[in-house]
């Protein structure tokens, strides 16, 4: 699988699904991605799994749905429904029309979803497959579960085939496996940050996702990496200037304490310092094995596009674009 | 200690269950652990901390080795090297689903076959460990019988990742209508009479043809065998429900200043109006410094950009430093605390938004480091304490 994760450039795979833990900067990542992958000429459909939904504020766009509607040039955005997922593969796959006859279908499928673990799953993950068979786009990026949820979700094809014996939607599992299984075609994206439970995640959701699954890990993105502010013989004059005498001739010159510079200077470099460690454990256990992506912490836009459009341009620049 | 008004300590002190809440990677867990420690050193009595993740870092932190479904006491040695003397205990436990969700079925099970049965069912045993909804409900269902067991003073409660805020507060009345459903019925009569009238024979057609027969009776097996576990299962949730309305029982929302955290926060804040719970305390981790706020340092910091080589001359004349990295440094020094600037202004207006609602808003400073001990723990409950 290593091999295959060096040899499959991330945007020429066909699916990707993006994890990371919550509050890491996964949408971020997705949307930026999908930016880029658009921006190099690819036909793109970017989806959002969850059902939280605020990928639309990363491109400032209206709501999206679960049709899948162009918000840039080749750029298509769509939200997961699993119930209208159901609906379209019943009408499409199985040639079912008596189902809008049927009436509560919601009801039904809220039932059989909640009696039988995976259903969800797998008519959100069906969905996504079935487009990359298709060849409806050149590449499809899906903001996924968080890394509590990943693994159920990409795990759910093959716990539906154990669970269920017959009938057609064991059928339907075969050729996801299939699609999701195939490095060249799917890749899992995993976005931490350098800090201590994310990076710890990171590992975990590696080791859980080669023994649970068959998708290939593709990359590794650490988002918010703070700049550095001294190299190591300016850190000794910063050390130098933070002293009594010379902090003193910097307040003359600037007419008030310099203090608060200091102190901020000081808390970057302390801050730097222990995410870096953090940096240097997911370093050793990943580097070599899955490509690793760094995207800078940014000061000025948190969110929304400019802040999208960004982290594109890193990882842009990650990917040797 | 006369002024106890608004403050974590005296929620605490009032309060016998506290709830906290938020998203994802907001230090929700250790928040959590940090104010019952407090409240063990504090206020005395015995206090529990539960925790929904297997939190390796914060047994480690409290001197266990681990700790799962039964609490565990943490050791007096503990205490001893953070350098402080507890007034009362501090018990931590982990919230194991499949465990709770075994002695649930145990204790309403209508007789011993029955219990096997459904223990043994492949459906029950993927629904108790893997369905997300069943986490939500069966860490209430814990917390009511830890509570209703009269063991302890307080319950500070850490919630599961859910996707949806009000997942988890809702989940004890959806398991109980889900049990009480109509469509439950429909779907389970056919295996029990064989007799489908003719109107309702379609949805078991494409039911069948999605499922498969052989699935579908499964699950009608599962949930008849269920059924008999009705009563007790609804009676139950109810008195979880009311459990979490009492007015012993107070939410902590958790968050950082980022923008999506604090929009869940908003978001939790509510759901937990509209539903007229106990919004205790919004508890902000990892704020930055308030000095980045003063705007005399940032023009300062404009000052010390422009002016940074002639300086940088003067300083460097003394110590024998190369004035053109001494520059370097400088100039740095001013960026730095611009940018940083940038970023402290736009989490204090999140902060004066958010800090709107609830009485108590309890700011914790950006620490240097992770928590590895007791001692770190109580750190970070200090900041968050009076």
């Amino acid at each position: 699988m290593a091999a295959a994760s060096a040899t499959v450039a991330l945007l020429d795979r066909k699916l990707l699904f993006v994890t990371g833990k919550g509050g890491v900067g996964k949408t971020t990542v997705a949307a930026a991605l999908a930016s880029l992958a658009a921006d190099r000429g690819k036909k793109t459909l970017v989806c959002e799994v969850d059902a939280k939904g605020n990928l639309a504020d990363f491109y400032e766009t209206g709501p999206t749905r679960f049709e899948e509607r162009e918000i840039a040039p080749r750029l298509w955005a769509m939200s997961m429904d699993t119930e209208a997922s159901l609906r379209q593969y019943l009408a499409l796959q199985l040639k079912l029309p008596i189902v809008s006859r049927v009436g509560p279908l919601a009801k039904m499928f809220d039932f059989v979803a909640s009696a039988a673990p995976g259903v969800k799953e797998i008519v959100t993950v069906g969905k996504l497959c079935w487009e990359v068979r298709e060849s409806h786009y050149d590449i499809v990026i899906v903001d996924a579960a968080a890394s509590g949820h990943i693994v159920s979700q990409l795990a759910a094809p093959q716990a539906i085939n154990e669970l269920v014996q017959v009938g057609l939607v064991r059928q339907q599992t075969g050729w996801m496996l299939d699609i999701l299984g195939n490095p060249a075609q799917t890749g899992l994206v995993i976005v931490a940050i350098p800090a201590e439970m994310p990076v710890s995640e990171t590992l975990e959701l590696r080791d859980r996702v080669a023994s649970e699954t068959n998708v290939d890990l593709a990359a590794v993105v650490v988002n918010r990496v703070l700049p550095e502010l001294f190299s190591r013989g300016e850190e000794d004059i910063f050390d130098r200037l933070d002293q009594p005498g010379n902090a003193e001739l910097i307040d003359s010159a600037l007419g008030g304490p310099a203090r608060p510079l200091l102190d901020a200077a000081r808390l970057t470099v302390t801050m730097r310092r222990s995410r870096t460690e953090h940096l240097e454990r997911l370093r050793g256990a990943v580097d070599g094995k899955v490509p690793m992506l760094y995207v800078p912490y940014l000061f000025f836009r948190s969110h929304g596009l400019r802040a999208t459009r960004q982290v594109a341009e890193s990882l842009s620049a990650e990917l040797g674009y | 200690m006369a002024d106890r008004v608004g403050s974590i300590d005296s929620l605490l002190a009032s309060k016998e269950i506290a709830i906290a809440c938020g998203s994802g990677g907001v230090g929700k867990t250790t928040t959590a652990a940090a104010a019952a420690a407090m409240a063990a050193v504090h206020h005395g009595g015995k206090v529990l901390v539960v925790t929904v993740d297997p939190a390796k870092r914060l047994a480690s932190a409290l001197g266990l080795t681990g700790f799962g479904n039964v609490e565990k006491r943490v050791p007096a040695q503990a205490f001893s090297h953070a350098g402080v003397q507890p007034r009362g205990e501090l018990w931590a436990a982990m919230l194991d689903t499949k465990q709770s969700w075994d002695a649930l079925v145990r204790r309403h099970a209508p007789d011993a076959r029955t219990r096997d049965r459904i223990l043994e069912n492949p459906l029950y045993q993927n629904i108790s460990g893997k369905f997300v909804q069943s986490h939500d409900y069966i860490a209430m269902e814990r917390l009511y019988e830890i509570h209703s067991e009269g063991r302890f003073d307080l319950i500070v409660v850490d919630t599961p990742p859910t996707r949806n805020a009000v997942d988890f507060i809702e989940a004890p009345q959806r398991m109980a209508e889900f049990f009480s459903s109509r469509l439950l019925r429909l779907l389970i009569v056919p295996y029990r009479s064989r007799v489908i009238n003719l109107a309702s024979r379609p949805f078991y057609q494409i039911a069948d043809r999605i499922l498969g027969s052989q699935f579908l009776a499964d699950i009608a097996e599962f949930f008849i065998l269920f059924q008999t576990m009705y009563p007790g299962f609804v009676a139950r949730a109810r008195a979880v429900e009311r459990l979490v309305r009492d007015n012993r029982t107070t939410f902590m929302v958790v968050s950082t200043l980022e923008a999506a955290p604090v929009r869940e926060a908003e978001f939790f804040i509510d759901v937990l109006s509209s539903k007229k719970l106990h919004l205790g305390a919004l508890i902000l981790n990892r704020v930055l410094p308030s000095y980045l706020l003063d705007e005399g340092a940032n023009d300062r910091a404009g000052l010390l950009l422009a002016g940074a080589d002639t300086l940088a001359a003067d300083l460097a004349g003394g110590s024998g430093a190369d004035p053109s990295q001494v520059a370097r440094v400088l100039t740095e020094m001013g960026d730095n605390f611009q940018n940083f600037a940038v970023v402290a202004h736009r989490e204090a207006t999140q902060r004066n938004e958010l800090a709107k609602v609830p009485e108590v808003v309890a700011a914790v400073p950006e620490f240097d480091d992770d928590i590895h001990d007791l001692a770190g723990l109580l750190r970070l409950g200090d900041a968050i304490w009076s």
